[in-house]
């Protein structure tokens, strides 16, 4: 193998897994030292940067990081990361005069945002601070999109998301509430130097089966119904209630119905357990709140007694694999299944619907009905408009809607200076020996053989009453503090050095995990062979370095090392450094977004 | 040198041995030597040497003097019996150890200044009586613990960290185990553990007194230009004869080497000393050829490493003694001490 580039600047930040896993790069492991040292503002403007929505992700986040994360690797379950963000958002002191301020002067661009969720936002915050003026267009009274919407109170409070919005629209960036557009065409005649379309995915998907006409009144589209009892409209729900879908919307669904007067609420499912969209730890938290989810069942009917619905008739399916893995669902044969209730919560999934973009002023769809873009800038075939969060590729998460937010806003500034779209900026990395003394490290590199801690949640009996009632408490700071510990500090890098190396073996016998071995060169798949402990994991990298003084290489298997730095500690001749590998994504003008 | 205890992380996944231990099984505390010691390189071949032989760890016996090298059994099997004794006095109360219980394996680590100068006289009566144990030396040519002064086998005209030349004669531990008797001899280095393991693994399934000296860089004070004993000087003159493959009895021969070049040795238990020629006119079963060829290189500055020396039908010291075949401990009281009757009987029997 060719000796590890470790200059090129994504070789280190793939090691750092969850900052990789992340679309907007969070550079996880730094925030999560900084709560461990008990500054939570220094960690929650870190998030700030780069995921812009700190305390609402740290409640609801789709978490890529966690599943990524070494120490679910090495150990039974990974970092709680997005709940360790959650307490720096909610312990953190006042952070106003650490937020960047807009200049006074504008540069005299005008930006229009249609949508007042994540991804406009997220386009507002990155160009209101270089001088553009932004305009949001939302048909509600209020910001947020589908996070205001579609998320159940008790998992996100309306205090979380007003004050992170604050946060945005304090830049003097206008809203334009209660104030649907239209007619794409009409807004484009309105000199807009771009426009970014941030709309979501705002269509549920229906059931259509027999019944569902006669039965209409019982039977709510999941999203639709969500947003009816955020915003107070709905107020309760019949005794007996079945959701069809096993996505997160169906997990907020069936919590929602068991606070508002549901008593026997079920969650039927077409696909398997493990199969469901939705994450492990909401079904959990469903099936924790006296829920059950019945799996294998395609609905059939809506059975209706003259418009009163009694029930829903399903067919009992398994799952079958061809030969290239493709799942179909094949009726077992036993007789369908019955099951009685008074309503039915149809999510069983999101469409994207643009009916307000003409389809003669150039902007083109692809047979989906999705807008074609440009997968890395978002512009779509309509120079000035731009798309992200659910409308650019439909249905994702907040995470990558703000991920996509920031593409959209360097794409944005580029377009408005004239620039190329396709040259985007590098992000900005450091690397730094973290060495204070002899076994002394600028970071705590003993490894915390602790299990997950639980994040504490109010009693069900409360918390089932009262749907504004949030149910997790978050961490306290000792929680906080010992769930951090748990962190593998993935970014303070193992950094060897060829040419002061002795081979003297101190790094190969100490290293808990054996990853480290000197050996003769080869190709990698025999070298992943030859390793003290051979190298399985193929989507994790061999660092290798250049030749050593006996003909032989460096071969570190990435994918168990611990960053304990026991080989730092033990190499005489400093050969090994642990260097901390900070990474902070582009932004559209890098230079004014740093605080 | 790390305070750090290694981490127990993904232990579930190690690779386990016949008994079901892995190697952390085997291991002891966290060495406190510097970093870099060569020292702490045998611990960890002794440690992969015994993971390999599935040896339990309750049946071997560590024994020690004083040093550098001493300390090393604390960080090693620390689930295994060990004993501490004052300075080069380590053969004399592991040969006593030895009498009373021959149902263990014995360890015997020591250095350069422990068995090369205070304990010289021990050393050599160890080895001419044939008691059965693996002798470790870890061999680094200065004192480490006060602060780098010539030992008794640093080389004549090799200099020190300040560049004082030393003047003595050296003794080489490999030439006396070799005329006092030893029936296994071997000498490896810290920083090659492919040829030291098999070294250790055949020492430890060997009847007889096996000695192993293995030359450790002191990485403090003598692993400079000017030192015979630094990790580039030894990996530049080491002269290899052989290298050795041990293999157990259960353990299927697989090799690719022409043949000729290969020597089969059977120990007394079964277990092969499979050797590959790297000199084709050594003989490891000729000891006046061994003294030879280790003069004759060490004359012009090469350090010949391998196994120099086995005789595989070799004795040991309880047989020369005709002792009892079971361990002292088992025999019961009224066995070992059969009261003044008996005496009166025995002494009676004499007159």
């Amino acid at each position: 193998m060719k000796p590890t580039n470790i200059g090129a600047h994504d070789y280190f930040h793939k090691v750092v897994d969850c900052q990789w896993a992340c679309p907007s790069h969070t550079p996880v492991p730094e925030y999560i030292r900084l709560i461990a040292a008990g500054r939570y503002s220094d960690a929650y403007m870190i998030n700030w940067q780069s995921n812009v929505f700190p305390g609402i992700l740290g409640r609801v986040c789709d978490r890529p990081c966690e599943p990524a994360c070494r120490r679910g690797r090495v150990d039974k379950e990974p970092v709680a990361i997005c709940r360790l963000k959650r307490v720096c958002a909610d312990l953190k002191d006042d952070i106003l005069d650490r937020l960047p301020r807009a200049p006074e002067k504008k540069n005299g661009k005008r930006i229009a945002c249609v949508g007042a969720g994540p991804a406009s936002l997220t386009v507002a915050r990155d160009l209101a601070v270089l001088g553009y003026q932004i305009t949001v267009f939302d048909s509600g009274t209020l910001p947020g999109g589908m996070m205001r919407s579609q998320i159940p109170k008790f998992r996100l409070p309306d205090n979380v998301i007003d004050e992170e919005c604050a946060y945005i629209i304090d830049l003097g960036v206008e809203m334009r509430y209660e104030h649907c557009v239209g007619s794409l065409r009409e807004m484009l005649t309105e000199n807009w130097d771009a426009v970014f379309v941030g709309t979501g995915a705002p269509r549920g998907r229906d059931a259509e089966l027999p019944g569902r006409k006669e039965a209409a009144a019982h039977i709510h589209i999941g999203i639709g119904w969500l947003s009816s009892v955020a915003f107070g409209h709905t107020t309760k729900i019949a005794k007996r209630v079945i959701v069809l879908g096993g996505g997160n919307t169906a997990m907020d669904c069936c919590r929602s119905a068991r606070r508002l007067g549901g008593e026997d609420v079920k969650v039927v499912v077409r696909s398997g357990y493990d199969e469901m969209k939705a994450s492990p730890w909401e079904k959990e938290d469903a099936v924790n709140e006296g829920i059950p989810i019945i799996n294998m069942r395609v609905p059939k009917e809506f059975r209706h007694d003259e418009g009163r619905l009694t029930g829903v008739l399903f067919e009992i399916v398994r799952a079958e694999y061809d030969d290239k893995g493709r799942r179909s669902l094949v009726a077992t044969g036993e007789p369908d299944e019955l099951m009685e209730c008074d309503e039915v919560l149809v999510a069983i999934g999101q469409e994207n619907a643009f009916p307000w973009i003409e389809k003669d002023i150039g902007l083109q769809f692809d047979k989906r009905g999705m807008p074609v873009l440009n997968p890395v800038t978002l512009q779509s075939t309509l120079s000035p408009v731009f798309f992200g969060g659910d409308a650019a590729f439909g249905p994702k998460n907040i995470i990558t809607a703000v991920a996509q937010g920031h593409e959209a806003a360097i794409s944005i500034d580029h377009y408005c200076r004239g620039r190329d779209l396709l040259q985007r900026p590098p992000p900005l990395t450091r690397l730094a020996s973290q060495k204070m003394g002899i076994h002394e490290w600028s970071y705590d590199n003993s490894v915390s053989e602790e299990a997950r801690m639980k994040v504490p949640t109010k009693t069900l009996k409360k918390t089932l009453k009262d749907i504004k009632l949030e149910f997790e408490t978050g961490f306290d700071p000792l929680l906080a503090c010992a769930e951090a510990a748990r962190c593998l500090n993935c970014d303070i890098e193992t950094v060897f050095n060829h040419k002061t190396c002795i081979e003297c073996d101190a790094c190969v016998d100490i290293c808990p995990t054996e990853c480290i071995t000197f050996t003769a060169n080869g190709e990698e798949d025999d070298l992943r062979l030859r390793l003290k402990a051979p190298a399985k994991n193929h989507d994790q990298a061999l660092y290798v370095s250049e030749m050593l003084k006996t003909g032989r290489v460096m071969v570190k298997d990435e994918n168990i090392c611990l960053h304990c730095g026991m080989c730092a500690e033990r190499c005489p001749t400093g050969a090994w450094d642990m260097q901390k590998f900070f990474l902070e994504i582009a932004g559209p003008g890098v230079e004014a977004r740093r605080t | 040198m790390t305070y750090l205890v290694k981490p127990r992380l993904l232990l579930d996944a190690a690779p386990k041995n016949a008994l079901g231990y892995t190697k952390r099984d085997y291991e002891g505390a966290i060495s406190t030597l510097c970093a870099g010691c060569g020292h702490d390189s045998i611990s960890a071949a002794v440690v992969q040497a015994c993971f390999d032989l599935d040896i339990q760890p309750h049946r071997v016996a560590k024994l020690s003097g004083i040093g550098c090298s001493s300390k090393t059994p604390d960080y090693f099997l620390g689930n295994s019996h060990g004993f501490n004794t004052t300075h080069g006095r380590m053969p004399s109360v592991l040969t006593g150890a030895a009498l009373a219980n021959r149902e263990l394996i014995y360890l015997g680590v020591s250095g350069d200044g422990d068995s090369a100068s205070i304990g010289i006289g021990q050393f050599a009566h160890a080895m001419r009586r044939g008691v059965n144990m693996t002798y470790i030396v870890e061999n680094n040519g200065v004192y480490g613990l006060t602060k780098g002064q010539f030992s008794a086998t640093a080389d004549k005209g090799s200099k020190n960290k300040r560049g004082v030349v030393n003047n003595d004669t050296p003794i080489d531990l490999v030439a006396l185990a070799l005329q006092l008797g030893a029936s296994y001899v071997a000498r490896s280095f810290s920083g090659d553990k492919e040829q030291l393991i098999p070294l250790i693994k055949g020492a430890l399934r060997h009847r007889g007194p096996a000695f192993v000296d293995v030359i450790s860089p002191c990485v403090t004070f003598n692993n400079h230009h000017g030192s015979t004993k630094s990790y580039d000087y030894v990996r530049e003159h080491n002269d290899a004869v052989n290298r050795l493959d041990f293999i157990l009895p259960r353990d299927q021969i697989k090799t690719t080497y022409a043949p000729g070049s290969l020597r089969r040795i059977v120990q007394h238990d079964g277990s092969i000393l499979l050797l590959r020629k790297l000199d084709t006119e050594y003989d490891p079963s000729d000891r006046v050829g061994a003294m030879n060829h280790l003069q004759e290189r060490h004359a012009i500055g090469e350090i010949v490493t391998g196994l120099l020396y086995v005789d595989s039908s070799s004795e040991e010291l309880h047989r020369y003694l005709n002792t009892v075949e079971k361990p002292l401990n088992q025999l019961g009281d009224a066995y070992l001490c059969p009261g003044s009757k008996a005496l009166d009987a025995l002494n009676a029997s004499l007159r």
